[in-house]
């Protein structure tokens, strides 16, 4: 036994004296694949992933008749719905059933990343005021002061996306109830006056339709599958349909921003999405639940602000470094 | 004209600009032409058998007033993490050939594999990846598809139909994992959207 754990001491020193690579030599003409991690090109790191500006080329007037401070709240409903699921499903990076389902669950992952960045930097560009103050000198660009430095109590997204992973089965039905909402608002979005919001979409719509597809079928799977994933996707069904109803209730600002012709008001999706639902529930075998409604603190929901725990969590964990590191330094 | 710049002419959207061109002065009609042949040599991050012209990523060149050239893409997915890439090897082949150039992000029109020209099919399946299919009808409500998508699919190595589908989703975003019966051999099929 001490010979082994002088083994194992021996490998160690030799890993600490390792370095993980070699570093690229300057008079090797090719230098290593490392070189371009070393170059001064921002772009690649955090704060400034892509574009500085990731609406260069669009056109950001506000419509007329909109209030920028409604626009800008209703672009952050929209965006905190999509980076919270995004980070979510994010978490099941390397830890899926198998390996086909780790690559969509992240493939899935960054579609909606892509979204929400897309939609909070619209809505701080409609509202500089909605963009949390930063250190004078901080390159943080203001999708990611959003994404970073905003409190839970300041998210706006509805309370199904910040739930537990759970199982698969949980992760299924949280996927297909929120791809089928989305998806059925995007298709209205397309027409939006707001040039960003109707762009977002349209791309949104091809996206969102693959996710909804993927959830639909594995929801069905799952159903017709063993006793043990029906045991599973039952249990999914009661824990996550409670929490379905806020994503069809239209909130204030966005029956307002519908009227207006810029946003849509989710009441009106929801025939269709029932629908799409039916058919699903039906090829599944599974009958539709009928839960009580959630309740929220006085009427208040994710929409205005209220959250479980479990995005306090979430947001800690994602926001940490980026809060320990606000002039993007270390 | 060159063949990439009449392959940018036959994008949507792009053809009133090419319009343009003719009335503009023939030092600046020069110096575009030139940025055109430029960015149209830039290959795509992930799929370097095509160039960013042929993805049908690459929407116009265009030169301003004061001589900047401008060149503008459009994301194939929205969470596309190659956009960096693809700024940057633009610019730096531009820059190469002595040109100051901005990049621009178009959102809208929203790319679709139709975009994707016939010499860039011919380079995929020359790469061992399978082309994509007509693109789905946009607009209108997009109906719900149970059963796996059914595409016509061919063995890009030994061009037999008999394919069955591995995975939706690929090592990125854009690409469907499909198995040969035949040869089994994997190989990635560039999805329709
Ligand atoms: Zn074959």
């Amino acid at each position: 036994m001490p010979e082994e754990l002088d083994a194992i001491q021996a490998v160690a020193d030799d890993l600490v004296h390792l370095r993980s690579h070699p570093a690229p030599s300057p008079v090797e003409e090719h230098g290593s694949v490392y070189d371009g991690l070393l170059g001064g090109d921002p772009s690649h790191w955090a704060f400034g992933t892509d574009f500085e500006d990731p609406l260069a080329g669009v056109d950001t007037a506000i419509p007329d008749g909109v209030d920028p401070r409604q626009l800008a709240t209703y672009c952050l409903m929209l965006a905190d719905d999509a980076l919270v699921a995004s980070q979510r499903l994010g978490q099941w990076c390397s830890r899926a059933p198998d390996l086909e389902e780790d690559i969509a669950l992240s493939n899935m992952a960054l579609d909606l990343l892509g979204q929400a960045r897309l939609l909070l930097a619209r809505a701080a560009a409609a509202d500089p005021g909605v963009v949390p103050p930063l250190p004078a000198g901080s390159p943080v660009p203001p999708e990611d002061a959003l994404a970073f430095f905003r409190p839970d109590g300041a998210f706006r997204n509805v309370r199904l996306v910040e739930l537990d992973n759970g199982d698969f089965a949980v992760t299924t039905v949280k996927q297909l109830l929120l791809s089928s909402v989305r998806l059925a608002v995007f298709e209205r979005l397309r027409d939006s006056r707001d040039h960003v919001l109707a762009a977002v979409a349209a791309k949104g719509v091809n996206e969102l339709t693959y996710h909804r597809d993927y959830a639909a079928r594995w929801f069905v799977t799952l159903a017709q599958g063993t006793p043990e994933s029906r045991r599973r996707l039952d249990a999914a069904v009661a824990h996550v349909w409670p929490f379905f109803a806020e994503l069809l209730l239209g909130e204030p600002v966005e029956v307002a921003l519908a009227a207006a012709g810029v946003g849509v008001d989710p009441a009106t999706v929801r025939d269709d999405v029932t629908a799409v639902l039916g058919q699903v529930l039906t090829a599944a075998g599974v009958e539709e639940p009928s839960p009580a409604p959630l309740a929220g603190g006085q009427g208040r929901r994710g929409r205005d602000g209220v959250h479980a725990e479990a995005l306090s969590l979430l947001l800690a964990e994602m926001q940490v470094v980026a809060r320990a590191h606000p002039m993007g330094q270390w | 004209m060159t063949g990439a710049a009449r392959t940018l002419g036959r994008r949507p959207g792009v053809a009133p600009k090419l319009a343009a061109v003719v009335q503009s002065r023939p030092d600046v009609e020069q110096l575009r032409e030139r940025a055109r042949l430029l960015a149209a040599r830039v290959t795509d991050p992930e799929m370097p058998m095509l160039t960013l012209a042929d993805l049908g990523v690459l929407r116009s060149v265009e030169v301003t007033e004061k001589r900047r050239v401008v060149v503008t893409i459009t994301p194939t997915y929205m969470g596309c993490p190659a956009m960096a890439t693809m700024r940057d090897d633009l610019l730096r082949v531009l820059q190469e050939g002595g040109l100051e150039a901005t990049v621009r992000v178009s959102l809208s029109p929203a790319w679709s594999s139709d975009w994707i020209t016939e010499r860039g099919r011919r380079a995929l399946a020359a790469h061992g990846l399978s082309a994509p299919g007509p693109a789905p009808a946009r607009g209108g409500s997009v109906p719900l598809t149970l059963q796996p998508t059914v595409r016509r699919v061919r063995c890009p190595r030994c061009a037999c139909d008999d394919v069955e589908l591995t995975s939706e989703f690929g090592a990125t975003a854009c690409k469907a994992l499909y198995r040969c019966t035949r040869c089994r051999e994997p190989f990635e099929h560039v999805k329709e959207i």
